[in-house]
């Protein structure tokens, strides 16, 4: 009885790993052994930063040469380097960019109009015009700390979110999470920033937000280069192809708005030094 | 019962019995009022006033060019004081006019003309001079409704006076009131549109406003449906299910089945700007909710602040937190402040005193389903809010939610108190920037 049951087994056993063993060979997918090599280069985090689904898009892309070397957001210079020796193409500099905050209306700073009490999250807020005076400052349910993969943000004890210089690799998720569109993606060698995003009119601006930009116009005046900054509905604006990035005569701005946010990069071991009441 | 009603939809207490019986008072004319350029769904009008201009009543202060649009009037006599960014009860800041009174006021009045004397085109151009828009809420433009591309046409007008929406008696009052304008502006809206058939749906909790409508009505062939008393029996495509028994299909408008709906406000509207030339400046508020000390129903001008408003029904009372909303409780918007304007959609102002309005916090989703048999656009909104939530949007298009008319009913009926029409909206809203996105992007790559 026993031997019966062993061959019969057995030979369904065999008979169907010849199949499979058959089907492994026949059937097989082809696919371009790069395709493994460039995923390998690649982080593998799927971040959404170049504009594809995820990395493995990037990579069909990248062969196909729908996409430049210096295209990973993430991986910065040293990953644009090695695919550009994979793919055999020019090593096209790769410019580091990181995530601005362009809002400092926190907590102590921005006026509450309201009490929220539904979902918690910025864009459900945003839906009928946020509980925050101000409708365009940051509305501090921390959506784009949410959105970042990269352990590259953390909301503060003001309520605001917070980019850590050492982490940012600049994807851009939270920029894209932003019902407001507060965060904007900068390369590194930007430094001067008009922290707020605010096109009301000055009086209605200051009223709801202690730092907001009342569009009083002296950064215009002060700035060495003209049109360096133009005032565009109520609010400042660099151009940063004009502005010196190093130009040390803004300083009258009575709101403290518009600064060199070079002193403003956190690390996140300074940052969680910082904060009393979080760890890390 | 045996009323007819559509599919689904739920029956939320309906605290009419506040104001329904109250005649509409007009409310004494207002020192300022602040006009905004945007009362109506598309685009906004530009101010063609100036600071410091004599302004009359019922002079156009703003247009725009757009064809989805409806331009504003002054509604009183007085200057402009200012023309700046101003609350809105839709939550946002929008410009608008503020001008300040000088006390006097017009009379409107004329004779009733001839409707077989006008041409439908000539009727369109006077509702849409006239800044007429949807007086149930949502104020779209009803000149653009009038007017509906080549080669479909209009068979049926529907009046809508359901009012399904808890606490509103504006429309009740209406249609008891002044059946006789109500009958004309559906004649009116039947020529401009070339319909030969005028409906007018009431739920059967108004008997004396159908009483008083089958009065006016007489021979004419006009046919005044009775529907069940239901939520949301008003809303425009379930009105048109239970007064003829179609369908829109999904992603149509009503055009689609030769029908159009308008708000039976938007009906006295018309008389009123055929017959007397008055542009849409004033409308009937009921102001009602047990954080109101007096209830009632006020006949109130475009622009009149919320506080004035609630000034007139003895202001605000109750114990604890209190909210204020733009319409009723089901589809209101909360207010931030009292210093927004009455605009040609509000209908009415709630005020719920509630002790405490507890912060919601919600369970995880037992799939009772309860909110798919609630929904009466025949969705599954227990996974649209997933969808939106987690901005799963191609499901969230899958499962059309695209058609979802926001009633709320979902929300309403959720036993884990989920705020599932939030994420619905949550999930609209992510669409739009998405397809925003996509657009500007198209953009750059052509520069």
């Amino acid at each position: 009885m026993v031997l019966i049951s062993f061959i019969s087994m057995g030979g369904i056993g065999a008979a169907l790993a010849g199949f499979l063993a058959y089907a492994d060979k026949k059937l097989k997918v082809e696919e371009d052994p790069m395709v493994e090599a460039i995923c390998g280069i690649l982080p593998n985090t799927n971040c959404g930063g170049c504009g594809f689904p995820g990395c493995r898009m990037l990579a069909e892309a990248l062969l196909k040469g729908e996409a430049p070397p210096n295209s990973c957001v993430a991986g910065g210079s040293d990953t644009a380097k090695k695919l550009a020796a994979v793919l055999g193409m020019d090593h096209t500099d790769h410019k580091r960019t990181l995530a601005v905050v362009l809002c400092k209306g926190g907590n102590a700073e921005a006026e509450r109009r309201a009490s929220y009490r539904g979902e918690v999250s910025c864009t459900a807020a945003n839906l009928t015009g946020g509980d925050k005076s101000c409708t365009y400052g940051c509305l501090g349910y921390g959506e784009c700390v949410e959105a970042c993969k990269f352990d590259a943000m953390a909301m503060d004890d003001n309520g605001l979110p917070v980019v850590f210089h050492d982490k940012c690799v600049g994807c851009g998720a939270c920029a894209r999470a932003c019902p407001r569109d507060i965060i904007e993606m900068h390369p590194e060698d930007h430094k001067l920033f008009v922290y707020c995003r605010s096109r009301d009119k000055g009086a209605h601006a200051k009223k709801v937000c202690k730092v907001s930009c009342i569009a009083c116009g002296l950064c215009v005046k002060d700035c060495s280069v003209s049109d360096g900054i133009v005032l565009k509905d109520n609010l400042a604006v660099v151009d940063y192809a004009l502005a010196p990035q190093t130009d040390e005569s803004i300083k009258r701005c009575p709101t403290k708005c518009i600064f060199f946010g070079i002193e403003e990069r956190v690390t996140k071991a300074s940052f969680f030094a910082s904060q009393p009441k979080r760890t890390g | 019962m045996g009323h007819k009603t559509f599919d689904r939809g739920v029956h939320p207490s309906y605290y009419k019995e506040l104001t329904a019986s109250k005649r509409v008072e007009r409310a004494p004319l207002p020192k300022t009022v602040t006009i905004p350029l945007q009362q109506h769904l598309g685009a906004v009008c530009e101010p063609i006033v100036k600071k410091g201009d004599l302004v009359i009543e019922g002079q156009k202060i703003g247009d725009v060019k757009a064809f989805v649009s409806a331009p504003v009037h002054a509604s009183i006599n007085g200057k402009v004081k200012d023309i700046e960014l101003s609350n809105h009860p839709g939550g946002i800041r929008v410009l608008s006019v503020v001008i300040e009174g000088d006390g006097t006021a017009k009379e409107w009045s004329g004779a009733e003309i001839d409707l077989g004397s006008i041409a439908p085109e000539a009727l369109r151009e006077a509702v849409r001079e006239a800044g007429i828009v949807g007086m149930g809420g949502a104020g779209f433009p009803t000149s653009v409704k009038l007017a509906p591309p080549k080669g479909k046409a209009i068979e049926a007008v529907i009046l809508n006076g359901c009012e399904c929406e808890p606490f509103l008696t504006a429309d009740h009052r209406i249609m008891a009131e002044e059946p006789g304008k109500v009958v004309w502006g559906l004649k009116a809206l039947m020529r401009a549109t070339g319909a030969s058939k005028g409906f007018i749906g009431i739920e059967e909790n108004k008997p004396d406003a159908i009483d008083a409508l089958k009065k006016a009505v007489g021979a004419t062939g006009i046919e005044i449906i009775v529907l069940e008393a239901k939520y949301p029996q008003g809303a425009e495509k379930m009105l048109i299910q239970a007064a003829l028994g179609r369908k829109v299909p999904v992603g149509k408008l009503p055009l689609d089945v030769g029908v159009v709906v308008n708000n039976v406000g938007t009906a006295v509207a018309i008389y009123e700007a055929l017959n007397y030339g008055k542009p849409l400046i004033e409308r009937i508020v009921t102001v009602s909710g047990n954080g109101v000390r007096e209830p009632k129903n006020l006949k109130v001008r475009v622009g009149t602040s919320f506080e004035e408003v609630l000034g007139l029904c003895g202001g605000i009372t109750g114990e604890g937190e209190k909210e204020v909303l733009n319409g009723g409780p089901m589809m209101g918007i909360a207010q931030s402040t009292l210093s927004v304007p009455v605009i040609k959609g509000t209908s009415g102002i709630t005020v719920i005193a509630s002790g405490k309005i507890k912060p919601e916090k919600y369970d995880p989703c037992i799939k009772c389903a309860s909110c798919v048999s609630a929904c009466p656009m025949g969705l599954m909104p227990y996974r649209l809010g997933d969808y939106g939530l987690k901005q799963m949007l191609a499901n969230f298009k899958d499962f059309d939610g695209q058609s979802c008319i926001e009633c709320g009913c979902c929300s309403y009926v959720c036993p884990a108190k989920r705020p599932l029409l939030q994420w619905i909206r949550m999930g609209k809203f992510f669409i739009r920037r998405e397809a925003q996105r996509a657009a500007a992007k198209a953009n750059n790559n052509k520069k």
